[in-house]
């Protein structure tokens, strides 16, 4: 089980700012694809992966990040703080 | 060292009061606030969304980064979220150390980096509609520099 969250378009595009997942994904790529598979929206948000970042719990990370023992990802696209 | 993350307005001269007081040995001062511009009076309001868990671990983490760099003898980073209209004051950077070239140079530093690896998220609202503001690639090109 690992927390997904969402912000900004994405958030809006998937619909739900968070959901508990059940995955067999060993890392954010497998889990970016099994999203995808399972309904339009995901496919939709996750179409350009340049266009996304993502963060391990609460960490920037690289889409190849392991998820062993994780416990939150995020999905957004890049900040725009400042 | 210190971060505030706040939906509340804020005030950037009593700010630079308190923060003065607090650094009285510093020598230089530089502060920097973030103003909502009005695109040409397009923009009603923004709305600023946040990651609350990560936000105020990765601003630490550009502070940290930053008394690394330079000689600080204090920082302070507050950063709104929420809604906010033009001429709203976004969020505010002050730096303070013996040297004015450390404190301008930690400044900008702290800055660029906020721009592009705090996790806000503007979306902006006006009379055609909401739209989210995209990054830049000179924001993150000039992270490059430091």
């Amino acid at each position: 089980m690992v927390d997904v969250v969402y912000f900004a378009w994405v958030r809006e595009r998937i619909g739900v700012p968070k959901e508990t997942l059940e995955t067999n994904a060993q890392t954010v790529a497998e889990l970016v694809e099994d999203l995808k598979a399972r309904e339009e929206r995901y496919a939709l948000a996750f179409a350009d992966i340049s266009a996304l970042r993502v963060a391990v719990d609460q960490e920037l990370s690289a889409f190849d990040a392991p998820l062993a023992g994780v416990r939150e990802v995020a999905f957004f696209p890049p900040m725009t703080g400042g | 060292m210190s971060v505030r993350v706040q939906s509340e307005p804020f005030d950037p001269g009593k700010e630079l009061s308190q923060f003065s007081r607090l650094v009285s040995g510093a020598g230089a001062i530089v502060t920097f606030t973030g103003v909502v511009r009005d695109e040409d009076g397009t923009l009603d309001h923004m709305m600023i969304e946040h990651y609350p868990a990560m936000t105020g671990p990765a601003i630490e983490a550009i502070e940290k980064d930053a008394i690394g760099r330079w000689n600080l003898s204090a920082s302070l980073v507050i950063h709104r979220y929420g809604a906010l209209s033009p001429g709203d004051q976004i969020m505010m950077v002050a730096t303070a150390s013996r040297h004015r070239a450390h404190a301008f140079a930690a400044a900008e530093f702290l800055m660029d980096y906020l721009k592009s690896r705090a996790p806000f998220w503007k979306k902006e609202f006006t009379a055609d509609g909401a739209s989210w503001v995209t990054a830049r690639d000179e924001d993150e090109d000039a992270l490059k520099r430091w």
